[in-house]
């Protein structure tokens, strides 16, 4: 019976009374993105320019605000137990119709954002329905509509469509000081979720369903409201990604999402941000951690003029190794559940 | 402890009660690892249909040799699966195995063989750091091999550029394209077949061993594999390096297809990932069959193919892919469902069958030989 799980639950539980155990992992995730912004600053200073420049925070925060609206998103639908990789589908697919519908006219910007937004929020539907109605796992449900999506993208458009006028531009280039209205917009959508998560009915159903499907049923919780809840929030997040990117470039693209890589990256910040993959333990706050991590990398490598491609090598140690740091602290400080392992202790043979 | 029933009586009882060899076999068709044998069938008789001139024999053995590699790949990706795991990886491992084949052979035959040894080496490498990172750092394995698949990719690329660089030996690249010639009635038998057979003959092999039946139980429930005595972080790092191997593989043999690009193998994990719940196996473990796996890899490229002949855009593919996965794998979930509930008739049936319950024997309460 030596097997990791027992060894893991023998070791000395007075490690666990330590600084670093005490800390929820949120705390870490911000510990982390400090540890990340002194070790960038010092880098950022060594080739002579400074990492809390205006421009630079800017910069930084600016990166956040595409990949937040998606990280969002799917931490709702981490936390209510499925997964939604369609996302940058969704969001190529919003840019588009944003752009198309506004054709450069101002006029159509109120319209455009609705038909956008209504149109994701449609695939969410339809996404929730397929995992909560038809008992489709999240990972295939969302694949499946990905590819949906792409193939009628795919075939639609050859390139860039349609275009934003200048009143829309603006939402992408302006700020107030050195924090881009984006990232304000964002930061609201966050806190609206936020609060929905922890004050309103549908958000402890979410993180019920989340922890165990079956017990929240038979607790009288409607299983499909929250998981259709969560899928078309986060498709509306990731609509809302779309149409700052349709902003920020001017047009709309077919591929604008995929080439992001925003469908994992944005599960990557998730779990970054001490969210359980298997749902029903996390927290928006983490998530934006994660996500300002991933930004302040990206910051840093351009910075450095790091090759582009070294950098997916970074970003990918840099999500196993964090993810790691508390991945088994979760593990060591779960308290033993009969006495001080007596329990493991008597099935030896 | 011991059992209660010796071994032969115990054998003679389990066949007493079992189903008719016809009864046992339409019962597995209606699982949804036997139903994609119908539908892979339904999609061949559908394609000859349209193109009488696929049936032959000739056409239909290099329509096995050119799915050869993403069906080792899905059959690589099932121990994974089957184990409760992901591996993403697979297609950066695919594309890594293509560029060191490419850089490292060179017109020199004589490297063939140290460099094959290599790569296989380099494949278990990546499965072991995988699996380890998984088991002993409980990082999730989704997040691990998303990792891996970053990182790979990027050092191929860096490593290359970005640009397709090198060409092996020709002796290489004849084990994806070449085979044995003059075989009367099919022509040819292309090498991809041989080693597919090889693979899914070696899987089938393991998944009957102790190995592979260990391997579902943990998939199917870790914790109590755990408290029966399996070493579960041994099992799963296994099957991440058995995943790895098999993408190695399915590399060896896509050089001779695809040549030495870093593009090759780009969306091979969610291929094969797709192939696999066509099979029928969950995600999530602990259920499916191996060869189903194999066989939703060749579902899938029959639907492709299907596809092509009927003169659908190419665009449209992934749009079709996308349906079929969401509309096979929402069946395979309604009827385990009813599977579960017993509500069928022929369950019924099955709990009123006279069975044949062994004889407890005197004096085995005691425990002990």
């Amino acid at each position: 019976m030596t097997t990791t799980r027992s060894a893991a639950r023998a070791t000395p539980t007075a490690q666990a009374g330590g600084f670093f155990a005490r800390l929820s992992s949120t705390q870490i995730v911000y510990l982390v993105a400090l540890l990340v912004m002194i070790a960038g600053s010092i880098l950022v200073a060594t080739t002579g320019r400074n990492f809390f420049s205006p421009g630079n925070i800017s910069a930084i925060l600016t990166g956040t605000s595409v990949l937040g609206f998606i990280a969002i998103g799917q931490t709702l639908v981490i936390l209510v137990g499925s997964l939604d990789l369609s996302v940058s589908y969704v969001t190529s697919l919003a840019s588009l119709i944003g752009a198309g519908v506004m054709a450069n006219r101002s006029e159509n910007v109120l319209s455009a954002v609705a038909l956008a937004l209504g149109i994701s929020a449609v695939i969410g539907l339809a996404n929730g329905l397929i995992v909560a109605g038809l008992k489709v796992h999240g990972f295939i449900a969302t694949l499946g509509m990905g590819l949906i999506i792409s193939g009628y993208l795919a075939t639609n458009y050859k390139g860039s469509f349609g275009q934003t006028p200048f009143s829309f531009r603006l939402i992408g280039a302006t700020g107030l000081g050195p924090v881009p209205i984006s990232t304000l917009i964002m930061l609201g959508c966050a806190t609206l979720v936020i609060l929905m998560l922890h004050r309103t009915r549908i958000g402890h159903h979410i993180y019920a369903v989340g922890g165990d499907r079956d017990v929240a049923r038979m607790s009288g919780v409607r299983v499909p409201g929250a998981v259709i809840t969560a899928h078309v929030i986060c498709s509306v997040l990731a609509g809302m990604a779309g149409l700052l990117l349709a902003s920020r470039l001017g047009v709309g693209s077919p591929t604008v999402g995929s080439q992001g890589g925003y469908d994992l990256l944005s599960i990557a910040a998730v779990v970054l941000g001490g969210t359980l993959l298997a749902g029903g333990k996390g927290s928006v706050v983490g998530t934006l951690g994660g996500v300002l991590i991933f930004a302040m990398l990206d910051n840093i490598m351009s910075v450095l003029q790091i090759n582009p491609f070294l950098k997916d090598v970074v970003r990918g140690v840099v999500i196993v190794v964090a993810v790691a740091v508390y991945a088994r602290r979760t593990v060591i400080t779960r308290p033993p559940r009969f006495g001080h392992g007596g329990h493991q202790q008597e099935l030896q043979p | 402890m011991s059992t209660i029933l010796d071994p032969a009586a115990g054998r003679e009882v389990l066949q007493h009660n079992r189903a008719g060899r016809g009864e046992r076999f339409l019962r597995g068709l209606r699982t949804p690892g036997g139903g994609v044998f119908i539908l892979l069938l339904a999609l061949l008789v559908a394609i000859i249909v349209i193109n009488p001139s696929f049936g032959e024999p000739e056409s239909l053995i290099r329509f096995i040799g050119r799915t050869a590699p993403i069906a080792i790949a899905a059959i690589g990706q099932y121990f994974v699966i089957v184990s409760g795991e992901f591996d993403l990886s697979m297609g950066s491992v695919v594309a890594m195995q293509v560029i060191v084949a490419g850089n490292l052979i060179g017109d020199d035959d004589s490297k063939v063989i140290p460099v094959l040894a290599l790569m296989f080496v380099l494949g278990a490498v990546i499965g072991l750091i995988n699996g380890l990172i998984t088991t002993l750092l409980k990082v999730p394995s989704f997040i691990v091999t998303l990792g891996m698949m970053l990182a790979l990719l990027g050092l191929v690329l860096f490593w290359t550029g970005g640009a397709a660089q090198g060409n092996p030996a020709d002796s290489f690249r004849q084990i994806g394209r070449g085979g044995i010639e003059d075989v009367p009635v099919l022509g040819i038998i292309p090498y991809p077949v041989i080693i597919l057979t090889a693979v899914a003959v070696l899987a089938f092999w393991l998944m009957r061993r102790p190995y592979g039946r260990t391997l579902m139980a943990v998939g199917d429930n870790d914790v109590a594999a755990a408290l029966t005595g399996a070493r579960v972080w041994w099992v799963r790092t296994r099957a991440f390096m058995l995943s790895s191997l098999a993408a190695t593989v399915a590399g060896i043999l896509l050089v001779g297809y695809a040549g030495v690009h870093p593009s090759v193998g780009r969306g091979y994990e969610f291929t094969a990932i797709t192939a696999v719940v066509l099979g029928g196996v969950v995600l999530g473990g602990g259920r499916g069959w191996v060869l189903s796996a194999a066989a939703g890899a060749f579902a899938l490229e029959a639907l492709f193919t299907l596809l092509n002949f009927m003169g659908v855009a190419s665009t449209w593919r992934p749009t079709v892919q996308g349906v079929i996965i969401i509309v096979a794998v929402a069946a395979a979930a309604q009827s385990w469902q009813r599977k579960r509930r017993g509500g069928s008739a022929a369950a019924q049936s099955e709990q009123q069958r006279i069975t044949a319950a062994p004889e407890p024997t005197e004096g085995t309460d005691k425990g002990g030989n």
